[in-house]
């Protein structure tokens, strides 16, 4: 032991957040008592951010393998085939704890870090999204972190140069003590000129590269492990700071390094930083490291060992070069003004290996030691695939179809009324005040932008030497954590196929999904149910749609304590899906477009369930009532005929019906539109407010120009997909017959006053 | 015709305009490093491009002005060459002194990310014959809140330097206003050099320049300087 760390003891173990069995398991596996570093390392990589030990076992039965998979979950993100030698790099993360304690920092380093998940692959980072989950509108704390994180993705994603072209959020009390923020990035690159966080070749030099090492995020792995108690904020130290303008000259610098071509692997240093990056690289290639801390580039001053390894200063990357290629990279990073530093190297002992000379402080001036003592030796595979892993108990809640029966014919229902209502509603109405704080257009790719279609469009520009060419493609992120809640395993799958429709709107088959799961405590039985549940439901949808799942995160303990027990989120496994167009051409905008287009409803008639929907919610104050279901073939088929119907140029318009169901999906393409519509709901729709307001899935809404209804009706009935003819576009007001009638103008202003109630105008 | 853009580190529009010039409006185009002395020979653009030069750190193109391509950058403006900022391109311009007055913070203190109305107030090599015309282009900034001292005002609206102004959309928005922004004299762009060779402003024209983005009425800023060049 060295001077001013604690001994290791069963206890400290305990509030590093090992259990009494892994503290026995690692003491078995090393033979002897850990030093506080290795306590410290095998604390952050045993955690559950780090090991997934409780989601392992799960995850397994998610499809992930398909034609145009180059990667799939394992590596930094997934990597998918597009074509002509690209590929898209793409991956979704969480950073839920951080940005419920400090909202700015916390969700901007949420992009910071899965921006750079994105190019440490090689890729450079196209496109962002994001999907938040906020508590009550009227919740107190609700505005200010919606302002937070808000401006914190802005001022991350904005300054580094990404457009954030999409997302989603919703509002419910069970986020009230945990809001989520998942980030999702996209990045493109040569399928020829991928980068995997490995560290290969024994005796290459192992490589630090970017913003210097301070105590900021120390345990922030661990952080994210557990659950809130009430007073979290005094967590505050544990969040990391971001340095966007810092990230963007590591993405320049990383760039043109790839380009060098001098490198066998990189990794960015995410959740435990330092330690986890180099021993999962090590981990990947089957070898070695041995880190030299005393020459690692820091801003604070007497950092230790632990302080070191378990750092989450942003902006940086661990690179391993080539012998004899370390000075090409220190000097483009000197071009760059980033800071480099060779700091250790592979190895073939399969044992991370940390030397540190203790009272050495490199800021002081002093020369580096010769020699520095090991801190830390252990064996590599002891951290990763021996890491413990939990089949937990799964227990069904036997209160959960209690909560089906609801009466909803004793509530007031008046369609004029209500749909207004719902229009004007925070989980239904215009995210304008938010997506304008994002630079959505920087890179000239935008075709689609936030708000006017169901998914958004990005081009892509594809430079090699065989020219200069143009590709699209569509992006788009789901999850409704009601239906989740009242159903899992339904829940799940309709979130899959909400995202892959949204993409089938736009014109875009889908390549490829990623995927956050946000769920509760995963000791408590219920919840771990729940996850069961959630990742069989996304893979019945995947297998359903031919789509695979090539990166995720799992985030758990999402979950506060309160006087009562324990409050969990909605069980909220997001759902990023990524989409493919043949050409510029079928690209379909939500928005109605001409007078005299005839409008339909695509999709089977549902059962006008309400369970879930905004609507029930609302008027009941709880998410209850038996969910919709979901017909995952005729969904398959609904989504391939909108791709074929868009590529044959069919569709002046379609738009997914979604929260708050039929009548707004028709307010909502009249107002993107600005165009008024006469319809007549046909007898099968009932006058009810399932009929209305249900939330049922796979419904489109469609409009088609007079000139191509023959082909579109001869197409329609080769597919076989339900289609019911609503009426016609035009006018000033969205008429429904025997129903009511609304101006375009009281449509409109009620869809943009959504957020009003919470950030004023 | 050659146009170059200067990359700062930071700089993050750099892209959408060398792809304007060089794909859309067919300009020979290239890159110059912020830490190269001198420009190419036979440069008659500079761009300085939107984005968050060294972070913004301090104020918002405060430290660019420092660059060492900077000083080649003022004998171009001196030799009557074209210089274009966009954004914090226009930030730098006026922390450089090239330009009057200073871009403070949006008044609602957010950044700000849509499409605005401007109308074209003067003259210029990048507005030739399209005076009065109202342009739709896309704002993304945080601090494009032009501010002068009254002198300065004045005099630049008698000199007719005022490029561009915030004007009303046709369908008014509640929550969008016309200038988006609380710039005084609602300017989104001036005129200055002395030849009128240096314009600065606050929208993006180089992003709404395909009908693919939008619109192109930005692209009609590139083919008038086109014009200005060529006539030199």
């Amino acid at each position: 032991m060295r001077a001013h760390e604690p001994a290791v003891t069963p206890e400290l173990a305990r509030e590093h957040g090992l259990t009494d069995d892994e503290y026995a398991l690692a003491l078995k596996a090393i033979g002897r008592t850990p030093t506080f570093p290795e306590l410290g390392v095998l604390s952050v990589m045993w955690s559950e951010h780090c090991s997934y030990k409780s989601s392992r076992v799960h995850l397994k039965r998610l499809p992930t393998k398909g034609p145009r998979v180059i990667h799939g979950p394992g590596e930094n993100a997934g990597v998918v085939d597009i074509g002509d030698g690209w590929a898209v790099v793409f991956k979704m993360e969480s950073h839920n704890h951080p940005s419920f304690i400090e909202p700015y920092q916390g969700a901007g380093t949420g992009v910071g870090g899965i921006l750079r998940d994105v190019f440490t692959m090689g890729a450079r980072p196209v496109a962002a999204m994001n999907s938040l989950r906020f508590g009550e509108p009227t919740h107190p704390r609700t505005p200010s972190l919606l302002r937070g994180v808000v401006a914190g993705i802005a001022g991350y994603g904005n300054a580094f140069g990404v457009p954030t072209v999409g997302g989603e959020v919703q509002f419910d009390a069970a986020y009230n003590g945990n809001i989520l923020v998942n980030a999702f990035a996209l990045g493109t690159c040569r399928s020829d000129r991928l980068f995997l966080g490995q560290a290969k070749g024994v005796g290459n030099p192992i490589l630090y590269v970017g913003a210097r090492t301070g105590r900021d995020g120390i345990h922030g792995a661990t952080m994210a492990s557990a659950e809130f108690e009430e007073g979290a904020e005094a967590e505050r130290p544990t969040v990391q700071v971001g340095d966007p303008f810092m990230e963007k000259l590591l993405l320049e610098g990383c760039l043109e390094i790839f380009a060098a071509d001098v490198l066998e692997g990189i990794q960015d240093m995410g959740a435990a930083g330092l330690t986890s990056s180099t021993v999962e690289m090590a981990s990947r290639a089957g070898n070695g490291v041995e880190l030299w801390l005393d020459r690692l580039p820091r801003r604070a001053k007497h950092l230790s060992a632990y302080e070191i390894l378990l750092s989450e200063s942003q902006e940086r990357m661990i690179m391993v070069a080539r012998l004899g290629e370390e000075q090409r990279v220190l000097d483009i990073c000197a071009k760059w003004d980033l800071d480099a530093q060779v700091v250790g190297r592979v190895t073939d002992t399969g044992r991370f290996v940390v030397r540190a000379t203790d009272g050495y402080d490199p800021l002081s001036g002093e020369p580096w030691p010769a020699e520095s003592p090991v801190v830390v030796d252990l064996p590599v595979g002891l951290l990763t695939d021996e890491a413990p892993m939990y089949s937990r108990p799964c227990v069904d809640d036997p209160r959960l179809t209690d909560r089906y029966g609801v009466d909803a014919t004793g509530l007031p229902f008046d369609p004029r009324a209500d749909l207004l209502e719902l229009l004007a509603a925070p989980n239904v109405g215009s995210r304008a005040w938010i997506y304008r704080q994002y630079d959505h257009i920087v890179r000239d790719g935008t075709v689609v932008r936030p708000g006017a279609g169901d998914a958004a469009v990005v081009r892509i520009f594809c430079e090699d030497e065989r020219g200069r060419r143009e590709k699209f493609i569509a992006m788009a992120s789901d999850c409704n954590g009601r239906f989740c809640e009242l159903d899992p395993r339904t829940g799940a799958a309709m979130a899959v196929a909400e995202a892959c429709r949204n993409l089938a709107c736009v014109g875009a088959a889908p390549i490829g999904l990623t995927d956050c799961l946000n769920f509760g405590n995963p000791q408590r039985p219920e919840i771990m149910a729940q996850f069961r549940d959630a990742i069989d439901g996304i893979a019945d949808a995947c297998k359903a749609l031919d789509v695979p799942v090539v990166s995720g995160n799992v985030s758990l303990y999402n979950e506060t304590t309160e006087a009562s027990g324990p409050r969990a989120v909605l069980p909220t496994p997001t759902i990023g899906a990524v989409g493919l167009f043949e050409k510029v051409s079928d690209v379909v905008g939500a928005g109605f477009r001409t007078a005299g287009d005839h409008v339909f409803v695509l999709g089977p008639h549902g059962n006008d369930r309400l369970g879930g929907s905004e609507w029930l919610t609302r008027r009941t104050g709880k998410v209850c009532g038996r969910p919709p279901s979901i017909d995952l073939a005729a969904e398959a088929l609904l989504q391939s005929f909108l791709v074929r119907a868009a590529r044959e140029g069919l569709l002046a318009s379609a738009h997914d019906c979604a929260e708050g169901g039929l009548l707004v999906g028709l307010a909502e393409a009249c107002i993107l539109g600005q165009s008024g519509a006469a319809l007549a709901l046909p007898a099968q729709y009932a006058m009810t407010p399932g009929g209305l307001f249900g939330e049922d899935p796979s419904r489109v809404v469609v409009s088609v120009t007079p000139y191509v209804l023959g082909l579109f009706a001869q197409r329609v009935a080769e597919a076989g997909v339900p289609c019911t003819f609503l009426g016609r576009v035009g006018g000033v007001a969205l008429t429904l017959a025997d129903v009511a009638s609304w101006t375009l103008d009281e449509l409109r202003e009620a869809h943009a006053s959504a957020l009003d109630s919470i950030v004023g105008r | 015709m050659r146009a170059v853009v200067i990359q700062f580190p930071g700089s993050n529009a750099d892209f959408d305009a060398l792809h304007t010039l060089r794909d859309v409006v067919g300009v020979q185009t290239s890159y110059v490093f912020h830490k190269t002395p001198t420009l190419p020979a036979g440069t008659d653009l500079v761009v300085l491009p939107g984005g968050f030069s060294y972070g913004d750190y301090l104020r918002c193109g405060a430290i660019a002005r420092f660059a060492p391509v900077m000083a080649d950058v003022r004998r171009h403006v001196e030799r009557g060459g074209l210089l274009l900022g966009i954004c914090n391109g226009f930030q730098i311009l006026t922390e450089a002194g090239l330009l009057p007055g200073a871009l403070s913070r949006n008044a609602h203190l957010r950044f700000e990310c849509r499409d605005v109305f401007v109308r074209v107030d003067a003259d210029g090599p990048f507005t030739q014959e399209l005076r009065g015309r109202v342009l739709r282009l896309p704002i993304a900034h945080a601090e494009g809140r032009y501010q002068a001292d009254e002198a300065t005002l004045q005099s630049l609206e008698a000199k007719s330097l005022v490029a561009f102004r915030y004007v009303p959309a046709t369908t008014p928005d509640p929550r969008a206003p016309a200038n988006p922004n609380g710039s005084l004299h609602d300017i989104a762009g001036l005129y200055g050099g002395p030849r009128r060779n240096v314009l600065g402003l606050m929208p993006h024209p180089e992003r709404m320049a395909e009908p693919l983005l939008g619109g192109t009425d930005g692209r009609l800023l590139f083919h008038s300087a086109v014009r200005a060049a060529l006539a030199r």
